[in-house]
């Protein structure tokens, strides 16, 4: 089987969980191949949870760049991997800013198609072929690259499933990077995650709309999340609003979900935020307007003030 | 500082957009085509870094005649000339073929800053900002909420899924605006009438020394392969709040299994 090469994200030591599902992706299609880029010392602590997670080869390439220069030294480390790997099939990246941007320069450095927000992987014929959801998920599209080695961001939320531990053979494997041309990174501010499930992966979302009013008020949608265990989101209003801060967004431009029970309060069900969550399977809406376009797609909707009714859903719910 | 900004026109997000069912591309005539208002967001951006620093700001589209429209509405909101990068063998490029188009134009501009939106749209593949700064050799900003520049040194705020990071780059560079950056102006009428008087420079895949085997649909990297519309979604049941909405609401979710 052809290599599958799988750009792993990684921070503090630690995976992070869409590494496993690229991982499980590229063993649906070929052999698992993890690249590792840090700097150095750093993938020691990575290599045997990779194994676990499915990495029968893993190539480690270290340098201090990794840490300061923006993407260009996971680009020159990919083009190494490629060397060093064996009849690469393609080169699977995390769906972050970071790694559209990975993909986008190493399309251009391979003249390879480039394939985004892949949510499944097949091979048909002998060719890769990427599953990806469009306009805001109105249409599920299947696409190939018909030059190069393909290029693929994956949407790890998408992916079900792990692969089976395998060797992690490791080596090592040397780049440069020219940081003439570099963004140089010199700040790193993380968003505390807290406790709740992430937003992207959850079965359970809570969403509150401009209808919450303020960011203190938030803690009614907060407080029904904690209670299903769900994670908490936005709408753009909320959030430009100030409501709430910017990684919970959901919608068009926000974080596209997919869970279980999508509850959202005092949101509209503008065609944007449709976009981010009409494929959640079941939906439940609280909006005081009976003519909410939300109720269109809610299976159960309750014309009312969220503030009733969320705090009395919350305490119906057994603990 | 001369500034160019990219700016696309898309289906407008506010209507219903879709596929034509036998080629899958976009069904044009099913949406109304308006300027993708993260681009709105980087004019705002390059007319603010112009207002400070100087220079020019030049607005560059690739797309049919009628993408005009989102030339002038650039214009209108204050840029000082427009490029049109228009040709029929460019129709249906991929994120590859449309870098390189929008790559060779931007080279005969010679900026020292360009200016683009970190998502499309419609495409959102996110990869046109890298993918020009790899074809220019240049530095790429991406997502940024915030940008300052001092002599010939960027520093701005990236926008990146775990949190932000600070940033510093130097110019020449290619920067992409995150949503978060800020709302942009409204055209107003004195924009309006000057825009119709501004050059707009058009320009096709010859003139641009592009080879039609690497660009437009014939030549793209990617290729549909089948597509399925999503099915419908309908309503369900709606109740009024009664006082007891919350605990329908909890028994409808025990009834799903779902608490
Ligand atoms: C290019 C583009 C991208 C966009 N991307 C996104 C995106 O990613 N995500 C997104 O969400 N939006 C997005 N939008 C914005 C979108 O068009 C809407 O403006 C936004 O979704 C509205 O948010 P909202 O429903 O919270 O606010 P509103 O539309 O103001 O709705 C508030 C709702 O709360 C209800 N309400 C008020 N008080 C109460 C109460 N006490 N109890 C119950 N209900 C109450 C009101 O009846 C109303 O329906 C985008 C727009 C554009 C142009
Ligand atoms: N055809 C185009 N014409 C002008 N600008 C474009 C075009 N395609 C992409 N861009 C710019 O690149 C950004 C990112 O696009 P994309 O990589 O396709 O998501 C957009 O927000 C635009 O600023």
């Amino acid at each position: 089987m052809s290599d599958v090469l799988v750009l792993v994200d990684h921070l503090g030591g630690e995976l992070h969980s869409s590494a496993g599902k690229l991982l499980a992706a590229a063993a649906t299609i070929g052999t698992p191949v993890a690249v590792v880029v840090g700097k150095p010392g750093s993938a020691a602590a990575l290599t045997g949870p990779l194994a676990e997670a499915g990495a029968a080869k893993i190539l480690v390439a270290e340098s201090d760049d990794a840490e300061t220069l923006l993407v260009t030294p996971e680009v020159a480390a990919l083009q190494a991997a490629i060397v060093a790997a064996d009849d690469v099939l393609a080169i699977l990246v995390p769906p972050t800013v970071d790694g559209r941007e990975i993909a986008g320069r190493l399309a251009v450095r391979l003249e390879s198609g480039l394939l985004t927000d892949a949510i499944a992987l097949e091979i048909v014929d002998g060719a890769v072929v990427a599953t990806q959801s469009v306009l805001g998920d109105e249409y599920t599209m299947r696409y190939k690259v018909t030059r190069g080695t393909p290029v693929i961001s994956v949407r790890a939320n998408a992916i079900d499933g792990a692969a089976s531990p395998a060797d992690g053979t490791v080596t090592t494997i040397e780049f440069s990077t020219d940081s003439s041309t570099g963004t140089i990174v010199k700040a790193v501010h993380l968003e505390p995650t807290g406790d709740r499930p992430e937003l992207g992966a959850a079965q359970k979302v809570v969403s509150g709309g401009r209808g919450v009013g303020s960011s203190d008020k938030f803690s009614v949608v907060e407080t029904l999340a904690d209670k299903l265990g769900a994670a908490v989101g936005a709408s753009r209003a909320a959030v430009d609003s100030g409501y709430y801060p910017p990684q919970f967004q959901v919608g068009q431009t926000g974080t596209a979900v997919s869970p279980q029970l999508y509850v959202a309060l005092g949101i509209s069900g503008a065609i944007q935020h449709r976009a981010g969550m009409q494929t959640s399977k079941t939906i439940v809406a609280v909006n005081k307007d009976p003519d909410a376009p939300i109720f269109e797609i809610a299976d159960f909707g309750v014309v009312g003030d969220l503030f009733e009714v969320a705090p009395q859903l919350t305490e119906s719910l057994p603990s | 500082m001369d500034i160019a900004v990219l700016v696309k026109q898309v289906p407008d997000t506010y209507g219903v957009r879709k596929l034509t069912t036998d080629t899958w591309v976009q069904d044009r005539a099913a949406s109304d085509q308006v300027i993708d208002e993260i681009d709105t967001k980087g004019v705002e951006i390059a007319l603010q870094l112009k207002e400070k620093h100087g220079g020019e700001v030049t607005v560059v589209t690739l797309g049919p005649a009628s993408a005009t429209d989102v030339l002038r509405k650039g214009l209108a909101m204050g840029a000082d000339k427009a490029v049109h990068i228009v040709d029929d063998g460019l129709a249906g490029s991929d994120a590859l073929g449309t870098s390189a188009a929008l790559a060779a134009a931007l080279a005969t501009l010679s900026v020292d800053l360009i200016i683009t939106g970190n998502e499309a749209t419609d495409g959102r593949t996110g990869s046109v900002p890298a993918m020009l700064a790899e074809r220019l050799g240049l530095a790429a900003v991406t997502s940024v909420r915030t940008i300052e520049i001092d002599g010939t040194t960027i520093t701005a705020e990236r926008v990146m899924d775990a949190g932000y990071s600070e940033v510093t780059a130097s110019l020449p560079a290619v920067v992409s605006v995150n949503e978060k950056v800020g709302e942009p102006r409204y055209p107003n009428f004195k924009g309006i009438m000057s825009a119709k008087k501004k050059p707009v420079t058009t320009l096709s895949a010859a003139d641009l020394g592009l080879d039609l085997a690497t660009v437009g649909l014939a030549g793209a990297s990617t290729q549909v392969v089948d597509g399925t519309p999503r099915p419908p979604r309908s309503a369900g049941q709606k109740i009024t709040d009664d006082g007891n909405g919350g605990k329908a609401i909890a028994e409808y979710l025990a009834a799903q299994r779902l608490v």
